[in-house]
């Protein structure tokens, strides 16, 4: 079946409190687990505070081209949120202000916003990492996008793509049928003007995050199996892999809810709770602006609608680093999610 | 219904078994968890070493245990079912061939 966005339907999990609800309490086995706080306690890391802004992730809007089973941002191509010039704008006086050395931009598909190229333009500089988080597929959808690799190689972009598996079977049953194959023509049209390939300085990324209820495999295990697999297939290369848990937020809780795994899972998240994933989460080093300017502590918060504690410095128009220095991070029981095994972020495992 | 014979939440408690005999299950675990680290063979072929064995032994615990340990250690579908049936044709190959000694036996005493 055909996936579709919760907001199209009109499903209850479109509301993040809905979603927090169901985290909390929506069986007697989760009512009794350990708070996310309390565990940070135990760690010594409550309440959690940052470590620095190195990373300013924005979110540009929610509109893509796919619509995934496990998307935590209910994206798709109903969705028509998008940030406006004046946020956008905001935006660049932040990362110039705070001098940002790392612009990590996301969505829904970030290159589907009109502005996308312009806002590029503005803020690329040498010495500053300016990511894009694409889901492949949109760089062979039409010719408009298929320039989209020459315009990232150009200001020398970071390309972070999703492929949750080298295999078609687990790849479209995740993102829907043809994801596979479509990703493949983009690797290799990525490959083609030096992505990936060694000494070029133009890095290609992968993110695989579980097919399913259960945590990632070990990252450089799995990047090799990649590699080999990705070489010998269709003679596709890539730097790095990141390895992603799928937190149990929006559609990813829906297919939980569905499944009947929603308990199993969440203890599972639990028991693998480990302190130096804690240590490193990526909300300790980043700030995650919504296409609406409001701010938060990462793309996760967002889609719950939990931004950032610092009254004074919550919008993209009164961004202050030092306020935001001093807040203390927002957590819930999602962000389990983030500190299981070996630990997940936007880069990879954290532990 | 009377109560089934396997509940799936007894794999939860394979550690339970130290409760009568602490001794031996100490060492058992210890030796256990041994056999399962990153060795000649990567854990994910361990993990799908077992998930056949576990095939072979019909036991449903270890089934749940290494469909899942499988898939975390990163092993996909496909190959988990390739492993089944290695399981599968060990398993029908035993039978089989010992139907050697059965044309052996049926030549000596046939005429």
């Amino acid at each position: 079946m055909k996936e579709t966005t919760l907001r199209s339907r009109g499903h209850a999990l479109n509301d993040p409190g809905e979603q927090l609800e169901i985290l909390n309490k929506h069986t007697p086995r989760m009512c009794t687990l350990p708070r996310f706080e309390q565990m940070l306690e135990t760690s010594g890391l409550a309440p959690l505070r940052p470590t620095g802004i190195d990373i300013f992730q924005m979110n540009l809007g929610y509109m893509c081209n796919m619509v995934c089973k496990h998307c935590h941002v209910d994206a798709g191509p109903d969705r028509k949120e998008m940030m406006s010039r004046e946020n956008l704008e905001q935006c660049i006086r932040a990362i110039e202000e705070m001098d940002a050395q790392t612009v990590d931009l996301t969505g829904g598909a970030p290159e589907m916003h009109p502005d996308f190229q312009w806002f590029v333009e503005q803020i690329s500089k040498p010495g500053r990492t300016i990511i894009v988080r694409s889901n492949l597929t949109i760089l062979v959808t039409n010719p408009k996008y298929r320039a989209f690799p020459e315009f990232f190689k150009k200001h020398k972009m970071d390309v972070t793509c999703s492929l949750p598996f080298y295999n078609k079977y687990t790849t479209d049953k995740q993102r829907g049928e043809g994801t596979y194959d479509r990703s493949i023509e983009a690797l290799k049209a990525l490959n083609d003007i030096g992505y990936g390939k060694e000494g070029t300085g133009l890095p290609l990324n992968l993110v695989y995050n579980p097919a399913g209820a259960f945590l990632p495999a070990d990252q450089t295990a799995l990047e090799a199996d990649f590699k080999n697999n990705l070489m010998r297939k269709h003679g596709v290369e890539f730097n790095n892999l990141y390895t992603i848990t799928n937190l149990p937020i929006s559609r990813y809780l829906e297919y939980l809810l569905m499944s009947d795994n929603l308990d199993d899972y969440m203890e599972k998240l639990v028991e693998a709770y480990n302190p130096a994933a804690a240590a490193g989460v990526m909300c300790r080093n980043t700030i995650s602006v919504s296409w609406n300017g409001i701010l938060y502590d990462c793309d996760f918060n967002q889609m719950l609608e939990m931004p950032v504690e610092t009254e004074s410095s919550r919008h993209i128009s009164d961004f202050d680093a030092e306020t935001l220095m001093n807040r203390n991070i927002v957590v819930n029981q999602h962000c389990f999610g983030c500190t299981a095994g070996a630990g997940s972020s936007c880069g990879g495992a954290t532990a | 219904m009377s109560k089934p014979y396997y509940e799936s939440g007894d794999l939860k408690k394979f550690g339970d078994i130290a409760e009568f005999e602490p001794e031996l299950a100490a060492k058992f675990f210890d030796y256990y968890g041994s056999v399962f680290e990153e060795g000649e063979l990567t854990a994910r072929e361990k993990a799908l070493i077992a998930l056949a064995v576990a095939h072979t032994v019909q036991c449903p615990y270890c089934i749940d245990a290494y469909t899942e340990a499988s898939l975390q250690k990163g092993a996909n579908e496909a190959q988990m079912m390739e492993a089944v049936h290695v399981s599968c044709a060990i398993r029908g190959g035993a039978s089989l061939v010992h139907g050697v000694q059965m044309m052996n036996k049926a030549k000596k005493i046939g005429m």
